[in-house]
């Protein structure tokens, strides 16, 4: 007899299984790392050597940090105006009787599945008839256009998630609407506000194809690493920067879990 | 400024949600001081009359008005109003005494007095030393006290209570009852009390309003309601009750002579208009004021033979069930468990006697 449950014995299956799945999902990543430490101007097996120099050399590329630069301003940018436009539509949709809210939020969440490169086209047929020339200002507000369906995702279940009586409670205390927003609706959801954003950076960070098409003469990181693999010798650089940027990316979605689990403990009534 | 008893008045309120309406028309007036109930079953209105006042709705039609000004134009934030909130909404992002003081901003108080403040509320509804949690460490009780302090604290006109005793377990309910019946008396601000429970309503209220679909079927004091019911709906709704069809025969000298189904001629005292002959009527009796025993009694009471179908204990009383010919439900008869009367052969299926004093019978309209 054993004294687990029927329902949590452990299978044999299923653990081989999970650890199959584990080496798919980040096996391909870990090659990242691995040559770009390696001592060879190609990528290939057999691994040579030890190596740092490819990181000396990523931090001597002058264009590489300003497209690192371009990237992370049209990112945080973004990514900052997304979440508010997202902050406000889920106020709007999870507060207020609007009248066509179902149609309204279809037009809203649309960008989600419409392909970039019909979305990226479309606008830049629009911005050069405009005559607005390419910037890094239209690849931003590009990546706002397909960022605040994620936020509004993201925002609508926080909003959904709170009791509005502590909205009403804080009105019937004497707040005004805007002091309440303030003082109670703000402190509630900004775990979903950190979401939010977090999530819009990340789309904007590695967006290619938006980018390619409505960049001017300044490259975000995605295009000058894609401009980078035409040559060869450049290669190793960018694997360096890549293996930065995984480990950066990883801090970050570990510290916004953490973050999300404290807040939960938080501001969760036990029962 | 306003006499004191239409501290709170409504006139002609009503509330249409699309094509439902919630209230339908609703006019009375509520005293300074008072511990006012909105008494009925769910979806009877009396939520959404209390937020009316609170100013989270606005009337279709009618106008409310609270110490002579009228509400409608003043937004929620600006009312003389505070309410507790049937799940108490308890700010889950600052402790308790943030909680206290959360109001005490926007009515300009200094730093000091609202520290003082804090701790005589948190006095007041004996949670001193709570200040430093936060809404997940306190009980379902200790909850309830906070938001009634947090909404005391203010010193408002009018306090609204939103079912504040509805998710607590029965016997911290009835302790809450006391405590918030004491407190109110204190503190002698007029309360404004939502409740489907009839026995809350009637141990708390000074008055009741008793509400079903949208409409006040009788405003009154817990003692009238229970004892002279306007109709077979309140009547039914406050207590216990048994009703038998009678047709008036005759009123003279304020008796009026009765043909029932089931207790057959009896006389009972007619006084109200409604009751005039040849109409159809209900008479209605309460299980407490019927008498049973097991010979016809010789004091010359009404009185009918019927069989005790089944009884049931309930501790400090006993519920007899009697089916009389005619009759179609059993009458309740309830006789309190004194242990005196203990030995009587008060089995089923056996014959008795019922009685009732003419006075104890209330004669209500046919809806």
């Amino acid at each position: 007899m054993t004294e687990v449950a029927y329902i949590d014995r452990p299978s044999r299956a299923l653990y081989f299984y999970a650890i199959l799945y584990l080496g798919f999902l980040y096996i391909p990543v870990l090659f990242l790392p691995m040559f770009s430490f390696n001592d060879n101007i190609y990528i290939a097996f057999p691994l040579k050597g030890f190596t740092t120099k490819w990181y000396v050399e990523m931090f001597n590329n002058q264009p590489m940090w300003a497209a690192l630069n371009n990237s992370l301003n049209v990112a945080c940018v973004s990514a900052a105006i997304a979440t508010l436009l997202g902050l406000f539509g889920a106020k709007a949709v999870t507060r207020y009787r609007i009248p066509g809210e179902k149609p309204i939020i279809f037009v809203i969440m649309l960008p989600m599945v419409v392909p970039y490169i019909i979305m990226g086209v479309a606008l830049l047929i629009l911005i050069t008839q405009l005559g607005i020339d390419l910037s890094l200002y239209t690849v931003t507000m590009a990546h706002v256009l397909i960022s605040v369906p994620f936020a509004m995702a993201t925002l609508i279940a926080r909003f959904e998630g709170f009791d509005q009586a502590l909205e009403e409670a804080s009105v019937d205390l004497g707040a005004s609407p805007l002091s309440t927003f303030w003082r109670v609706t703000l402190p509630l959801v900004f775990p979903g506000v950190l979401a939010s954003f977090l999530l819009c950076f990340t789309i904007s960070f590695d967006e290619f194809i938006m980018a390619y098409f409505l960049a001017g003469t300044d490259p975000t990181l995605p295009i000058f690493i894609w401009s980078q693999l035409r040559f060869p010798t450049r290669l190793p650089g960018v694997l360096a920067l890549g293996s930065l940027i995984l480990v950066v990316s990883f801090v970050v979605v570990f510290i916004s879990q953490w973050l999300r689990r404290y807040r939960v403990e938080k501001t969760q009534p036990g029962i | 400024m306003t006499s004191n008893n239409d501290f709170v008045s409504l006139t002609d309120v009503s509330k249409h949600f699309g094509s439902v309406v919630a209230v339908d028309h609703l006019s009375f007036t509520i005293s300074s001081g008072e511990f006012f109930s909105l008494l009925g079953p769910s979806g009877c209105g009396k939520t959404t009359l209390l937020r009316m006042l609170a100013g989270f709705e606005s009337p279709t039609t009618g106008e409310i008005y609270i110490d002579g000004a009228p509400m409608s134009e003043v937004p929620p934030h600006h009312r003389p109003t505070n309410m507790v909130f049937q799940n108490y909404a308890i700010f889950p992002h600052l402790n308790v005494r943030a909680n206290l003081a959360y109001g005490l901003r926007y009515d300009k108080i200094e730093k000091a007095e609202v520290g003082r403040r804090v701790e005589e509320a948190l006095e007041m509804v004996k949670l001193p030393g709570f200040g430093n949690r936060r809404s997940n460490e306190l009980s379902g009780g200790e909850r309830q006290r906070v938001a009634l302090a947090r909404a005391l604290i203010k010193r408002p006109k009018v306090l609204l209570l939103d079912e504040p005793l509805g998710a607590l377990d029965k016997k911290l309910r009835e302790e809450m009852q006391l405590e918030l019946r004491a407190l109110q008396e204190s503190v002698g601000i007029t309360f404004i009390f939502v409740t489907h429970d009839q026995e809350e309503a009637l141990s708390l209220s000074t008055r009741i309003a008793v509400m079903t679909r949208g409409k006040a079927l009788q405003v009154a004091s817990p003692k009238d309601l229970y004892n002279h019911p306007v109709s077979v709906e309140v009547a039914d709704f406050i207590g216990q009750m048994n009703f038998v069809e009678a047709q008036v025969m005759d009123v003279r000298n304020g008796e009026a002579v009765l043909d029932t189904t089931g207790l057959g001629k009896i006389t009972a005292p007619a006084s109200s208009d409604f009751v005039q002959k040849g109409a159809n009527i209900i008479v209605a009796i309460r299980p407490e004021k019927l008498i049973l025993s097991a010979e016809r009694r010789s004091d010359g009471l009404g009185a009918v033979q019927g069989t005790i179908k089944t009884s049931a204990y309930l501790g400090d009383r006993d519920h007899f069930y009697v089916s009389v010919d005619g009759c179609e439900k059993p009458f309740a008869v309830a006789i309190a468990e004194t242990g005196a009367n203990s030995d009587q052969s008060l089995d089923r299926q056996s014959i008795v006697w019922l009685s009732w004093a003419d006075e104890s019978l209330i004669l209500l309209p046919r809806d």
